[in-house]
């Protein structure tokens, strides 16, 4: 059975200047699924995640042309205000960044900006089921006043993960999570993925192929700026309907 | 491998090694002398200023008579007993003090090794004792500048008696009064809260302390949040084109220009166009912040960068806006290097003498400032000030109170490190 369709992006380029990241990409993302977006460094499959929850811009000299609908809203409309779209796109980055401040803290954040939590017990609600959805709970719940930088790397990048759902997001972006994490660390994260994947649609960046085809459903290939082929991760993995995606997927190039 | 091998040295390593020593030396060589001429610095100012924290006083007695009695004063308040006219009293009772002299000219001679304020001190005393007065009381007056010197061994005895400001007289009563143990040391606790004076013994530092801190006052107050924000603004929201360029620029130019360019600015501007009070800590202030801006500016602004930009897209991919993104998260990153650029740059402000000298602080001014609209000097144009006077006295005064801007200065730097080393962030 198919699921529904989440994100309907048509006809994406993106430029940084003169220069042409993205070339006409279209991609249909489904719901509650895992679709992974695999591809050689700076095939702009890390650009394409970015424009999802409009991150791109802060970056003075990114053009965006083309649509992107979440649940039939195109979310590069004039009256879409970014910060309601970042509450409902929630974004992980390559390497773990926690806010310098305690635990609780850094997943109490989004609540209190997006005025989520009427008191302070509502507010300690929210924060305690993030971190348990996070699978990160049981290993914080007595140092919740402890910096966050002073977990190790993968409780840092759950910890963001954390933050990430606080604000009840639909989407999870995951721009390549586990490159900076060791392959222990690697498997909590991909194990918490499969969870969430219940109640969010999740993309995931990464570099690793055996990752990608352990977790998604669904794989983007992209290369110079073109989404090669998009299909069934097994699929991809081997019968690509590309010579290209063939070369890459067996490690011939990039 | 031959195990000998790693032991053979040969010409190449041999001339590598010996650059390696050879460098190492010059670096050595250029700290040492460095130091050595700090050393040089310090112990010239210490031994020439440190005798400016102690005066010298001399015991005399006082017989109350008649006219003058214990009793009279008990009824009295201060105000009232300052402004009676104790002068002749006090002069005839120093007069008594050496009952061998006779010579109306050696008299004068005499009241001469005291302080021009004797009366003062002599009614200061009698206000603080009111209630338990003797008939004769023995008190410690101080002592003129040239006594002071002499006795601080400052001012040498053997230079011939035409070319010397205290004469063989003067010198033997000196003498008998040290044989009798009636001259001693105190600390200088006026040098500390009295304003600047024509007779050295009463100069003191207060009026110029007070002026330097309301000076700095003025200038925190107005360059930290205009430096701070000016900071936020060009770091984090403007965007980059020609103009902001322009503006990055002459920032950092400004931060190279001569002080003295900001003196005349303060002169042309804030005095002649804006009709400020002239020779005030306002005044100081506002020319003083003008030269401290580009230097908070630019510390805040590579204390801004060096946030890494995680932290950011962090903040806004949970949905922060711009603005939250910054005074949530960025600021307060930076807020411990912009803090310790701040110190330093009023650091240099305090040290600063150039500007002011255009605005007028370097006017001679007698009363400790009450407020930063009175005329005020500062601590380095006070030191600049005594340097020129003639008196020998003011030599070690001008020393003392570059001892006490060189404390400051180092109190200073010593609390940015520390917040540096406490409160900044490790990446």
């Amino acid at each position: 059975m198919e699921n529904k369709v989440k994100v309907c992006v048509e006809n994406l380029n993106v430029h940084y200047g003169e220069k042409q990241a993205l070339f006409d990409v279209c991609m249909d993302i489904n719901q509650n699924e895992i679709t992974a977006l695999i591809g050689p460094s700076g095939c702009g499959k890390s650009t394409f995640l970015r424009c999802l929850n409009r991150m791109n811009d802060v970056i003075d000299i990114c053009k965006v042309e083309g649509s992107i609908k979440i649940d039939g809203q195109n979310i590069y409309d004039k009256d879409i205000q970014v910060e309601k779209l970042r509450e409902r796109v929630g974004m992980v980055f390559q390497k773990p960044n926690p806010f310098p401040k305690s635990i609780f803290e850094n997943v109490a954040y989004g609540p209190r900006i997006h005025g989520l939590a009427k008191d302070k017990t509502e507010l300690e609600e929210i924060v305690h089921t993030s971190l348990k959805k996070a699978a990160i709970f049981d290993e914080v719940k007595d140092r919740l006043d402890e910096t966050g930088t002073s977990l190790s790397g993968g409780q840092q990048q759950r910890l963001c993960i954390a933050r990430a759902i606080s604000v009840n997001p639909d989407v999870i972006l995951m721009d390549e999570p586990c490159s900076a994490l060791d392959p222990i660390a690697t498997a909590k994260i991909e194990a918490l993925m499969e969870d969430l994947k219940k109640e969010y649609t999740i993309i995931i960046v990464t570099h690793s192929m055996q990752q990608a085809a352990r977790v998604s459903k669904k794989t983007g290939f992209f290369h110079l700026g073109n989404l090669i082929e998009v299909n069934d991760t097994e699929t991809i993995f081997s019968t690509p309907a590309n010579d290209k995606t063939l070369d890459y997927v067996t490690g011939r190039f990039g | 491998m031959n195990s000998n091998s790693l032991k053979i040295s040969n010409e190449n390593l041999k001339r590598r090694l010996n650059a390696e020593r050879r460098f190492k030396f010059y670096g050595v060589i250029a700290i040492s002398l460095a130091l050595i001429f700090v050393l040089i610095l310090f112990t010239n100012i210490i031994s020439k200023g440190y005798s400016a924290f102690y005066r010298t006083l001399i015991e005399i007695k006082i017989e109350f008579n008649d006219k003058v009695q214990p009793a009279m004063f008990k009824q009295m308040s201060d105000t009232e007993i300052n402004k009676l006219d104790l002068y002749s009293f006090s002069k005839k009772n120093i007069y008594n003090n050496f009952p061998d002299i006779e010579k109306k000219s050696d008299k004068k001679k005499i009241i001469k090794l005291f302080s021009i304020e004797f009366e003062e001190e002599i009614k200061t005393y009698i206000n603080k004792n009111k209630n338990n007065l003797g008939n004769t009381i023995n008190l410690y007056i101080s002592a003129s500048d040239d006594i002071d010197q002499i006795h601080k061994g400052n001012y040498s005895r053997d230079i011939p008696e035409e070319r010397r400001r205290v004469s063989n007289f003067q010198l033997s009563i000196y003498d008998e009064l040290v044989g009798q143990n009636k001259v001693k040391f105190e600390f200088n606790l006026p040098f500390f809260s009295r304003g600047d004076s024509r007779e050295a013994e009463l100069a003191g530092l207060g009026g110029s302390l007070i002026g330097s801190f309301f000076t700095m006052i003025i200038v925190l107050l107005l360059s930290f949040p205009f430096g701070l924000f000016g900071a936020i603004y060009l770091e984090e929201f403007s965007k980059r084109n020609r103009f902001t360029d322009f503006i990055e620029i002459n920032i950092n130019n400004l931060a190279a220009v001569p002080s003295i360019v900001f003196g005349l600015l303060g002169l042309g501007i804030l005095l002649n166009t804006f009709e400020l009070p002239r020779s005030t800590a306002l005044v100081g202030g506002i020319t003083l912040s003008l030269m401290t801006l580009p230097t908070i500016i630019i510390a805040t602004r590579a204390s801004l960068r060096s946030v890494p930009p995680s932290i950011r897209e962090g903040a806004l991919a949970v949905g922060a806006s711009k603005v939250q993104t910054v005074m949530h998260h960025v600021v307060p990153l930076a807020l411990p290097g912009s803090i310790t650029g701040t110190i330093i740059g009023i650091a240099r402000a305090l040290g600063e003498t150039a500007p002011l000298l255009l605005i007028g602080m370097v006017a001679f001014i007698v009363d400790v400032p009450s407020s930063p609209l009175d005329p005020s000097t500062s601590l380095p144009v006070q030191a600049y000030l005594w340097n020129d006077s003639a008196e020998r006295a003011y030599e070690e005064k001008t020393s003392a109170a570059i001892i006490i801007l060189l404390s400051f200065l180092i109190l200073f730097n010593l609390i940015a490190v520390f917040i540096r080393r406490k409160f900044e962030t490790k990446w």
